[in-house]
């Protein structure tokens, strides 16, 4: 099985100017909220989890050719096909949310943390190098900071998994660094003096 | 409602309907007879993201953090304790961590990989937060990306690129204007902008 996103963007070559949008800009066409909506409004039924939709959305076809809510509600319709939510078999939604409970329910933190069961690896101040290659799945380790040096500026506690939760296969909670990169050792002596930083779980790095 | 009725409204008028609009229809009808679904909902949600989950609750936070030097504090050690202490905790702002500029540090928040936003403090992202030429650019050339913004800083000036990978959140907090020093904290709220706490922006009088 292989696996591609076309989400991958960081440092790559994207043709198009960047443009600014006055605050109040919200959406771009009438059914543009309706698929904002319908996409949070199916997080409570327990059809698929928020690292199933961005693998759902990463691996459209036609990713960089469609609008981003146009990757939304293609995304959702993939999920609905695969997960049959629409088949005479399918699961009762675990949860509905109605009109009278979503300003609580938008308003309350479903943590993603989770309790440690084993010591951190790493501590504030190490150097890492982070994973190389491209795995066969869904992963939320950039292209760009794929087999790199890095140093840990942080550590978040232990937070779910997405390589293991996009795919069905359970939450699998890693411990969470906050990883610096100097520009050079991202994009080579010539980079613009900065640093880039990203949060890695555990089994992305390595002691360096 | 409201919404859907001004649709159809539309509809008649024109006889005309757009596929993409076609398709979501068809997929709220069909979400909504299984049950999965419930359309007031919707309009309870699109209505909160249009008028209370927004940028002025950000603003809020960082207009705090200016006037109130033990709040700063608070933010910067455990963001997602402070912001939730303003009523502003939720969705898309489970794990916050907010980011001070300063006159050696300039801070940029991007997602290269989705569109990863604080939307608890922010609300929505604008369109070019999550379109390609943002995200590919942020990591590689934030100078070239500042510029775009018309944002240009002095050459000594450290950027610090913040890639949102995990569920943790952003918050830029600019640095205050000096000729801002007389205003109250409700009164800077509106000098606070939304690139500013993205990092594409600075903050300013309100026009």
């Amino acid at each position: 099985m292989s696996y591609h996103s076309n989400a991958d963007l960081g440092g790559t070559a994207q043709p198009g100017a960047i443009i600014p949008e006055a605050e109040g800009d919200l959406f771009h066409a009438p059914w543009e909220p309706r698929v904002m909506a319908l996409v949070v409004a199916m997080g409570p039924t327990g059809m698929s989890n928020i690292d199933m939709n961005r693998s759902a959305r990463e691996t459209l076809p036609n990713y960089l050719g469609s609008s981003y809510y146009e990757i939304w509600l293609s995304a959702l319709e993939k999920l609905v096909a695969q997960t049959g939510v629409l088949g005479d078999a399918a699961p009762p939604a675990r949860r509905v949310l109605k009109a009278p409970m979503v300003l609580a329910a938008i308003g309350t933190s479903t943590s993603y943390s989770r309790p440690p069961t084993q010591a951190a690896r790493f501590t504030v101040g190490d150097h890492v190098r982070t994973r190389s290659g491209a795995p066969k799945h869904h992963t939320r380790l950039p292209g760009y900071a794929r087999g790199k040096i890095g140093l840990v500026q942080r550590v978040h506690g232990v937070h779910v998994f997405p390589d293991t939760n996009a795919h069905g296969q359970g939450e699998s909670p890693q411990w969470l660094y906050n990883v610096a990169f100097d520009a050079a050792e991202l994009w080579g002596p010539q980079a613009q003096r900065s640093i880039i930083s990203l949060d890695a779980w555990e089994p992305y790095l390595q002691p360096a | 409602m409201h919404d859907s009725e001004e649709h159809h409204h539309a509809e008649h008028e024109t006889g005309v309907t757009n596929p993409l609009e076609q398709r979501v229809r068809a997929l709220e009808t069909l979400l909504t007879e299984k049950g999965y679904i419930d359309p007031a909902a919707l309009d309870v949600l699109i209505d909160a993201y249009q008028t209370k989950i927004g940028p002025r609750n950000g603003a809020r936070v960082v207009a705090r953090a200016w006037c109130d030097p033990k709040f700063r504090h608070w933010l910067l050690e455990d963001a997602t304790a402070a912001i939730a202490s303003m009523g502003f905790a939720g969705r898309q702002g489970e794990h916050m961590v907010a980011v001070e500029n300063t006159p050696q540090v300039h801070n940029l928040v991007v997602c290269t990989l989705c569109s990863c936003y604080p939307w608890a403090v922010l609300g929505l992202p604008p369109t070019w937060y999550k379109s390609a030429p943002y995200r590919s650019r942020a990591v590689k050339d934030p100078r070239g990306v500042l510029r775009e913004f018309g944002v240009q800083l002095p050459e000594s000036t450290q950027i610090r690129i913040w890639d949102s990978t995990a569920e943790v959140r952003y918050l830029v907090i600019p640095q205050r204007p000096a000729e801002s020093l007389h205003l109250s904290e409700s009164e800077l709220a509106d000098w606070v902008t939304r690139d500013s706490m993205i990092g594409t922006g600075l903050p300013g009088a309100p026009a």
